[in-house]
């Protein structure tokens, strides 16, 4: 921005970086230039493995165990911090540059109160006294808009919610204002209608103090809010450079382009009247503490019906109770028109079969011990009884509908690729060829354009197959791209049911208003217009 | 809750400590009267111990005269001729104590000198992971982990008394002996028992630090510019308690098992050689006792080590 000043603060030179994993030493980053000047907010963007979390360590001459910097200089204030010895870094990190961590929740210690850590860093400076300190922690507490901003500093870690601690991390960053702050990923762990206030609150008090930023992010939309200029990173390697405004209208690489494919993605309604699966009036309890209260969604055949909610909505808690994981305690579940007992081991074979899910981490959902054959192969000698070559075929089948080949036959879950895990995973489901599948947050654990790949395969195979989806999912975009019906869920409750159309237009109900205005556009301006047209 | 669950297996330890003796092939009364009594002698001998009653009765019997804290009369004690009306029984508890005493003093010695000693070491190689240090004390630890205690016990013997003849081989101690002269006896038994149980604590120690260390809290503390020992000592350790906490419970509960054999060696005036000996003697009072006295000993410190998992974890402490 133009009343900036364009004093040099940090200038990376060709940076290369190497990391060690499975005995051998890879190439994370090639060669990364990288300017910022004093008061400056620089978006970095990729996907994940694209360096840029690395990218944003190095700036502070850190490496994580395990990797190293080969090559390159990181000169900030005119001092090259590549060459410093750890003792010599120690006086510049938290003090000088501090960093803001992606999960909050785990990167707080348990064992401190959030005072004393907010305070640490300053403290180590011996420049003001301790008193000083948490008197203006309290301030930056109350700037950050954090409730009851004189006593939460009192509190430990698990006593504040996601949100708050990540807005406590910003204020902990900014106590011994530093010359730069890393934004690592700081709000990817939050629900949309969070994040806005956090983004808010950390775009106000860098602003406010002049604060140079490094903001890393895969989220475009998310950085075209935060950033003055954006640089996308790719295999370790700039891909380009850009004032912000101009990397929105006009981004010259088609990679970049291909960043927000997902969100041009979008597949026209259809609904009906026969429905193959209705739940009504469901209560549902994890012990004493009631999850569900009272509800109801009806699943149109072969269609998509999206579920929509922040964490704690009890989105996967309804899919849970589809399964038979978790007996409801209230209500019944109709499946092509018949009842469905609560509990999993009193449903038939039949049943089981013709609803499956597919988990949102197809890391943790695979048994890493067998191979792609056994994985995929297993449903169809349990299901259907099918043995010996003609299961091999049946494999191969369905590794071809997935867009893969006889060649995956043999590999382990660690031989694939994040996309291809969770090809695997909607191969297992259809191996038992169900009438409904529950896609837990499919695509939540993937990069955008893997995610585009995988909604299209499940349209491809819904048109194929006439499967019918239920679509578990907190991003709207993804909900823009394959709904047909949408259902908002807020505290275990329905605020609304209907198609993809009526929800996405006005007039929508308070919750659901707030949520699709949390979510972030294209657009630079987007989040200022927001906050003015929240707060009038 | 925990106390009860702690009731509760002492309690199923002294069922099982009382069956499995009372079932113990062998009998008092035909020991102390030979192969060639009378079978009225054996009878009368037999009723009057109260060994005539079924197991169940004598169980309950026994067990609420330890609620009283009466843990019976030892059978040893009493005369073995026929005839002599004189009761020279003893009382278990007035032979379990000094014992007692004996042992708690070796085993307090012994821990008082493992813990800090395994805490400094555990912490020390987890800071300096890898390196030379952190091998060596990693390599020998487990030499003494795995060497079982009497043969630790003879290489002492061999060392420090033998070779180069420093402390006494024999660790008798009777109410008489100072205090010095109690550590300079008892040196080679505490420095047995110390070095068996400071390879598990020190070795569990390290991991459970360098387990902490790999956390995203620990990371966020290095780039805030915490130095290598904050980082271990203000940031890892407060963490690591709940761990090592269990582990010294352990330890502790091993150190006192262990001295049955370490006392035996020394020939040292413990609860373990009196358990030993009694055992000997099928004198079923003084083994049920000492074997109770060790159930709950056990009990008592992983109740412990549980309270201090909640005091240092203030997740426990403060609920949301």
């Amino acid at each position: 921005m133009s009343n900036k000043s364009k004093e040099l603060l940090l200038e990376m030179k060709n940076i290369h970086i190497d990391g060690f994993s499975d005995e051998r030493w890879h190439k994370i980053l090639k060669g990364v230039d990288l300017t910022l000047y004093r008061g400056e907010i620089l978006g970095l963007i990729g996907e994940s493995g694209a360096g840029k979390s690395t990218m944003g360590k190095a700036a502070m001459g850190y490496t994580q165990p395990g990797c190293k910097i080969v090559r390159g200089e990181i000169n900030f204030n005119g001092i090259d911090l590549a060459k410093l010895t750890e003792f010599e870094k120690r006086k510049i990190w938290g003090t000088k540059i501090s960093y803001v961590a992606q999960s909050a929740a785990a990167s707080f210690n348990p064992a401190h109160r959030l005072m004393d850590q907010t305070i640490s860093a300053a403290n180590r400076l011996k420049l003001n006294p301790t008193d000083a300190l948490k008197k203006d922690a309290v301030q930056l507490y109350e700037s950050l808009q954090l409730p009851d901003a004189e006593n939460i500093g009192d509190r430990y870690p698990h006593q504040v919610s996601g949100g708050q601690l990540q807005r406590i991390m910003t204020a902990m960053a900014m106590s011994p204002r530093p010359e730069l702050i890393i934004f690592d990923e700081p709000t990817t762990a939050l629900d949309v209608t969070t994040q806005v206030e956090v983004l808010s609150a950390m775009r106000s008090i860098v602003d406010k103090f002049n604060t140079a930023a490094i903001y890393i992010t895969h989220d475009l939309a998310v950085v075209a809010q935060m950033a003055d200029r954006i640089k996308v990173l790719r295999y370790g390697e700039e891909v380009e450079e850009a004032e912000t405004r101009d990397m929105l209208s006009n981004p010259k690489e088609e990679y970049t382009k291909s960043l927000w494919s997902v969100r041009s993605l979008i597949k026209p309604e259809e609904t009906n009247q026969d429905y193959i699966l209705s739940i009504k009036n469901i209560d549902a309890a994890y012990g004493s503490s009631k999850v569900l209260h009272n509800v109801s969604i009806d699943i149109p055949k072969g269609k998509t019906v999206a579920i929509v909610g922040e964490s704690g909505s009890g989105k996967s808690t309804t899919a849970r109770v589809i399964t038979g994981l978790l007996p409801q305690i209230k209500g019944e579940i109709i499946f092509d028109g018949k009842k469905l007992s609560p509990k999993l081991e009193q449903r038939s074979k039949e049943e089981l079969r013709k609803i499956q899910i597919i988990f949102q981490m197809p890391d943790t959902a695979m048994n890493p011990r067998q191979t792609v054959d056994e994985i995929i192969g297993r449903p169809i000698e349990f299901y259907q009884g099918i043995k010996g070559k003609e299961r091999e075929a049946k494999v191969i089948e369905l590794l071809k509908m997935i867009e893969l080949d006889e060649t995956f036959l043999d590999r382990l879950p660690s031989e694939l690729s994040g996309g291809q895990k969770q090809r695997i995973c909607i191969a297992r489901a259809l191996a038992a060829n169900p009438d409904l599948i529950i896609c837990d947050e499919v695509t939540s654990a993937l990069d955008q354009i893997v995610q585009e790949g995988i909604l299209k395969l499940l349209q491809k195979l819904q048109k194929e197959l006439g499967v019918t989806y239920i679509f578990i999912t907190h991003d709207i975009a993804t909900v823009k791209a394959i709904s047909d019906e949408i259902v908002v869920m807020y505290q275990g409750e329905v605020v609304e049911q209907g198609l993809k159309s009526k929800i996405l237009n006005p007039p929508h109900p308070d919750y659901t208003e707030l949520l699709l205005s949390s979510v972030p556009e294209m657009d630079p301006d987007w989040l200022t217009n927001l906050l003015n047209k929240r707060s009038s | 809750m925990r106390l009860t669950l702690g009731l509760v297996t002492v309690f199923a330890f002294s069922v099982i400590i009382f069956s499995t003796f009372s079932f113990l092939p062998g009998d008092f009364a035909t020991e102390i009267l030979g192969q060639s009594a009378t079978k009225s002698a054996v009878k009368a001998l037999r009723a009057e111990l109260g060994l005539d009653k079924p197991p169940v009765t004598r169980y309950f019997d026994w067990l609420g005269n330890v609620f009283q804290g009466d843990f019976g009369s030892s059978f040893s004690g009493r005369s073995k001729v026929q005839g002599d009306q004189g009761d020279r029984s003893r009382e278990v508890v007035g032979l379990i104590i000094p014992r007692l005493k004996n042992t708690l003093f070796l085993t307090g010695v012994a821990a008082m000198l493992a813990i800090p000693l395994s805490l400094i070491l555990g912490i020390s190689a987890a800071l300096y992971r890898n390196s030379y240090y952190d091998r060596s004390a990693t390599g020998v630890s487990l030499v003494t982990v795995s060497s079982p205690e009497f043969f630790t016990a003879y290489i002492f013997i061999l060392l420090l008394a033998t070779l180069f003849p420093v402390f006494p081989t024999i660790s008798t101690v009777d109410e008489t002996t100072t205090l010095v002269e109690r550590f300079y006896r008892t040196a080679l038994p505490v420095f047995t028992l110390t070095l068996i149980t400071m390879g598990h604590m020190m070795r569990m120690t390290r991991s459970a630090i360098i387990n902490i260390l790999s956390s995203e809290y620990i990371e966020m503390a290095k780039l805030s510019g915490a130095s290598r020992y904050e980082v271990v000592v203000k940031h890892a350790l407060p963490n690591a308690w709940a761990p090592i906490s269990q582990v010294i419970a352990i330890n502790l509960a091993y150190m006192l098992i262990g001295s049955v054999v370490v006392e035996y060696v020394f020939n040292y005036q413990g609860i373990g050689r009196l358990m030993v000996g009694s055992v000997y003697n099928r004198d079923l009072p003084v083994v049920q006792a000492c074997a109770l006295i060790f159930a709950s000993t056990y009990v008592i410190l992983n109740l412990i080590a549980d309270l201090i998992g909640i005091i240092s974890n203030p997740r426990l402490l403060y609920p949301k």
